[in-house]
């Protein structure tokens, strides 16, 4: 058997050779096409699957008062959260972390199946409970041995003013929601990121929110962290300063003035549309809104009849009343009609067929008698006003009410303004399809009827009459103080800076403001709120939310008066100036609810006071803002007044006497804080040629 | 007849490159294993070497012959083992693979078998002459390699089975298979895979889950977690290590865990990554150096035999670095099959070197006829 049997041919061992080096070749392919061809790819690949984003939230900026005091900053905030990619059983350490948590166990279970639910990667924590104590801290760092699991993670959260103080102004802020996702504004924004949600928090958002940052990190494929690459991180830059125009200590006089009232107050400086102070009652608080509120806190203040959440100063709308009779007055001086109108007034009078009651009532026997356009304002006789309103008609009241701001968005600085209406034969068929009837002009006169205004509307409108007809937007935020190029988020609304002249008459001007002063004198409607030395004006108004025959039809009915009195309650309103003639302070008081005028105009005159009081004593001037002549001081209304060029000499025709009570400036304060806006001439350059 | 044998008749060249590999190996599994529960890896892996080398060299000097004569008996003992196997095998994740030895220890005969089924094959095709097989030789040399195939089939084990293929295709083609045979076999295998493919798990042929790893190999984004998924990490891994490689312990993919089993099934992904197309090439160099170096000693076989023996080592070896390094880099399917002689175990290890000291015995008798 040996010998006889035969080799194996060389040519298949060379066969396999060749098969051999085809398979290797193969492979030596496999491996050219992945690691040359396609190596680049394949590097990001695996760094897209080690290498995560940690974000770094940036804090927001801080908010500032005029004067530079912080009002809302923000504080350093513990969150606990619960760790994933410890490798332990989270349930069974579930009961003992939620009670050292104060937390139900079934709540951290519930979180955890949810995280399982949402296949959220191993690398990102659940959130178990926001804002921890400093207990709960304490018993995290406790147990790291026993609960490895267990991290707390710093963040910054907003640290409101307490108690609500100044919330409707400066909003709250809250993760964005996804409409706001969906909207333009937001686009650049993700799921989770805290914006603002209300007021200035919102409208200013894009200055206040900082630039997140970024720390990257290297895990493994459990998601587990192992490392930090060297160009990692990216630092978060924190929001910017805004500085608002709000004056703390007026803030606080208004706030206080409004306490357990229901309502809003508007101070503004007419001079340049600056807001002063913004109250809004009822309030809530925004520190709830900071870490996250409570589903009953919410449902409490979102169908509260109150609405706490709404800033009345910009989005109640009522109907103004007898403050109406200003704008009324104007429209008749402007029409040439009002200057030498002399009514009547018995207590009544019949219009249309129908009779029109004067408040002052018939059965009095002090019925207000011959009126003219000055005792109709201070004695808000309602008689004058419906024979104005008759005699002009609803067009001409509307093309000048209009002109004067009502009805319209004044375009402030803060989010969802609302816009009033000032009725017209227009507005009626495109409203309610109907045709305008005459009679209905008469409840215009005096405010009612369809007119609704809102309160920073009338602070524009009743302050810019003062001013002898020159109109500023209202804001909140000084444009100068804002980076350059920015625009709000109403991209519509114009130069703040910019003034809309009405003209008014110089003696028509004086007679109405004049006629304002007296309101808060002894003749007046306002007598109440009368501030002892002090240049104040302003003009009342009480609205009824139903009329008289509505409230006897129900009476005949069975039903109580009183208790429909209370029902229907009626608004209280007062617009008040210091000084009377270009004034430095405008004060809108909006009582919502079974207040009256009076009531309203004593709560400006707080607002007022505090002020005057502030000025003085800044200024080291006893005499600013006052009511009489100083013999040291120089008339210089009319050349703040001027709206255009060439007018101030037709100011100064106009009576000393006036002028002392209305813009006066003294000459002793030298030292005295120049306000940026007023654009004519520098007080001091005026107080010379007034030597003159 | 006989005449001494001599180390100096060692086959140390390929010894060299054998432990070269090895060593690569070892490095790689230091790597791959460093700072995980595997840590320490690479020390037993050296053992196991040692233990190789001694194997290696006991088996040389036992004359082959003896192996060629007693072959009947190895395959019988074979088939007894698997048999064995499928009634008193210790089920583990599923498959009955081992059989428990006394003292905790685990014998996997399937591993073995391939080396009985070489040595059977080199003896019924050494009776031959070379006037070419006949259709007796094709259906006797089928059914030899067929039965043992069947039985680890069933365990089931379908990578090990399939390592059974390429020893009886090598022995058949050796042996002289007819071209129309082939081509006969072939048509058959071409029209039996599919229907193995649709009816196999019905008739236990076939698992679902050996299906699965088929398909998601050619389907890979089906499920991100399976096979899919280790295929696509390990590409990964080649193609991120570049031409020069990321350097020992600085895989991102292998130290960040996405690559599975890199001390084991992947390792050559995990050495790819870390030393790149270059490392790459050099290691497929050195396993190309080590066939080429086998299947010389093949052709300076003393017997035809002899050369059928080395012959089917080759094809051993290369059928699993081809399977191995192609699952690597993406053209295979996962199937489990280490990589020789440089993948952590100690099972693969010991096979190989026992596979080299017969071929070391049949060179050192080169000279012996």
């Amino acid at each position: 058997m040996l010998g006889r049997e035969t080799k194996i041919p060389q040519a298949k061992f060379t066969a396999v050779q060749y098969v051999i080096l085809a398979v290797f070749l193969v492979l030596a392919y496999g491996l050219w096409s992945l690691q040359v061809r396609h190596s680049d790819e394949l590097q990001s690949k695996a760094d897209a699957q080690r290498i995560k984003l940690v974000p770094v939230l940036a804090p927001r900026g801080k908010i500032l008062d005029r004067d530079g005091q912080l009002i809302v900053d923000n504080y350093p905030s513990f969150s606990a959260l619960l760790l994933r990619d410890q490798s332990r059983d989270l349930n069974n350490d579930a009961q003992k972390i939620a009670d050292g948590l104060h937390l139900a166990a079934a709540d951290v279970l519930d979180k955890i199946r949810r995280a399982q639910l949402a296949r959220l990667p191993g690398f990102q924590p659940i959130i178990i409970k926001d804002d921890i104590t400093p207990d709960e801290r304490a018993f995290i760092e406790a147990h790291r041995d026993e609960f490895p699991e267990l991290e707390t993670l710093m963040v910054y959260r907003r640290l409101y003013p307490a108690d609500g103080f100044m919330a409707h102004v400066i909003g709250y802020v809250g993760e964005v929601s996804e409409d706001m996702l969906n909207s333009p504004q937001f686009e650049t924004y993700q799921r989770g990121d805290i914006v603002g949600q209300s007021g200035v928090e919102l409208q200013y958002n894009d200055i206040l929110r900082g630039q997140d940052g970024s720390r990257k990190v290297l895990v493994n494929s459990k998601g587990k962290e192992v490392g930090r690459p060297k160009d990692a991180n990216v630092p978060a830059v924190s929001g910017q300063k805004l500085k608002l125009t709000i004056d703390l200590d007026i803030q606080k006089a208004a706030e206080m003035a409004l306490e357990g009232k229901n309502g809003a107050i508007v101070a503004m400086n007419p001079r340049n549309g600056e807001i002063l102070a913004m109250v809004s009652r009822p309030i809530f608080d925004p520190n709830q809104f900071a870490v996250r509120i409570s589903r009953d806190e919410w449902n409490r203040l979102t169908t509260d009849p109150a609405h706490p959440l709404m800033n009345k100063a910009i989005q109640a709308q009522a109907a103004p009343g007898s403050v109406f009779k200003i704008i009324m007055s104007v429209a008749g001086v402007e029409e040439g009609v009002a200057q030498n109108m002399k009514v009547n007034c018995q207590g009544g009078a019949e219009f249309y067929g129908r009779h029109y009651a004067c408040w002052i009532g018939t059965e009095k026997h002090s019925a207000h008698g011959i009126t003219d356009l000055s005792k109709g304002i201070y004695q808000s006789c309602d008689v004058f006003f419906y024979t104005l309103a008759e005699k002009l008609g609803i067009e001409k009241i509307a093309k000048w009410a209009t002109a004067l701001g009502i009805g319209k968005k004044t375009g402030i600085d803060l989010p969802n303004e609302s816009t009033g209406v000032m009725p017209s034969e227009e507005w009626k068929i495109k409203t309610f399809r109907q045709k305008w009837y005459a009679g209905e002009v008469i409840s215009v006169g005096i405010g009612q009827g369809a007119v609704t205004v809102t309160p920073i509307q009338l602070a524009r409108t009743i302050g810019g009459i003062a001013m002898g007809g020159t109109f500023y937007q209202p804001h909140v935020v000084d444009p100068a103080d804002l980076p350059e190029g920015y625009h709000g988020q109403d991209q519509s609304a114009s130069d703040p800076a910019e003034a809309v002249h009405v003209p008014i008459a110089n003696q028509d001007w004086i007679t109405i403001t004049n006629a304002m002063a007296s309101v808060v004198n002894p003749e007046g409607t306002g007598f109440a709120s009368h501030l002892q030395g002090i240049d104040f004006a302003g003009k009342t108004g009480s609205t009824q939310l139903v009329s008289h025959e509505f409230l006897k039809r129900m009476a005949a009915r069975g039903r109580n008066v009183n208790e429909l009195k209370n029902e229907f309650k009626g608004n209280g309103w007062f617009a008040g100036v210091t000084p009377r003639r270009n004034p430095e302070i405008v004060v809108v008081v909006f009582l919502d609810g079974g207040e009256h005028g009076p009531l309203a105009a004593h709560v400006a005159s707080l607002v007022i006071k505090a002020y005057v009081e502030k000025e003085r004593r800044v200024r080291n001037n006893p005499m600013l803002f006052s009511d009489k002549a100083d013999p040291g001081s120089v008339p210089i209304a009319g050349v703040w007044s001027a709206p255009a060029d060439g007018d101030s000499q037709d100011h100064e025709v106009a009576d000393a006497e006036d002028h002392f009570q209305g813009g006066t400036l003294l000459l002793k304060m030298g030292a005295a804080r120049l306000l940026s806006r007023p654009k004519p001439a520098p007080p001091r350059a005026v107080g010379s040629s007034g030597v003159n | 007849m006989r005449r001494l044998i001599s180390f100096r008749d060692f086959d140390w060249v390929l010894l060299g490159f054998v432990l070269l590999i090895c060593a690569l190996g070892v490095l790689e599994i230091y790597s791959t294993t460093y700072g995980t529960k595997f840590a320490g890896a690479h020390v037993r892996q050296i053992y196991w070497i040692l233990a190789g080398l001694a194997l290696m060299f006991l088996v040389s000097l036992l004359n082959y012959q003896i192996l060629l004569e007693n072959s009947l008996w190895f395959y019988g003992a074979a088939i007894v083992a698997l048999l064995a196997v499928t009634f008193f095998g210790k089920k583990y994740l599923g498959a009955r693979r081992w059989i428990q030895l006394p003292g905790g220890q685990h014998f996997q005969p399937s591993e073995w078998v391939k080396l009985v089924l070489i040595i059977t094959l080199a003896k019924y095709f050494s009776e031959e002459n070379d006037r070419g097989a006949s259709v007796s030789d094709v259906v006797k040399a089928g059914a030899i390699a067929a039965v043992p195939m069947l039985l680890v089939l069933k365990q089931p084990d379908l990578g090990t089975a399939l390592t059974y293929v390429p020893v009886a295709v090598m022995a058949l083609f050796l042996g002289g298979i007819k071209f129309r045979h082939a081509a006969i076999i072939l048509l058959v295998a071409g029209v039996l895979a599919p229907a193995v493919w649709i009816y196999g798990p019905r008739l236990h042929l076939l698992k679902q889950y050996q299906k699965d790893r088929l398909t998601s190999f050619l389907n890979p984004d089906a499920d991100p977690q399976s096979s899919g998924y280790q295929l696509e990490q390990s590409k990964i891994a080649v193609g991120s290590g570049g031409i020069l490689g990321k350097g020992v312990l600085k895989g991102s993919q292998t130290q960040g865990l996405f690559l599975p089993e890199p001390h084991t099934d992947f390792i050559f992904a995990a050495w790819s990554e870390e030393h790149g197309f270059v490392g790459a090439l050099a290691l497929l160099l050195l396993y190309l150096m080590v066939l080429m170096r086998l299947i010389h000693n093949a052709q300076t076989a003393s017997d035809r035999a002899g050369g059928f023996v080395v012959m089917g080592v080759v094809a051993i070896l290369l059928f699993h670095v081809l399977v191995n390094a192609g699952m690597v880099v993406g053209f295979m399917p996962v199937t489990g099959i280490p990589l020789p002689l440089m993948s952590y175990g100690g099972s693969s290890l010991l096979f190989m070197f026992l596979a080299l000291g017969i071929v070391m015995n049949i060179r050192m008798r080169r000279f012996v006829n």
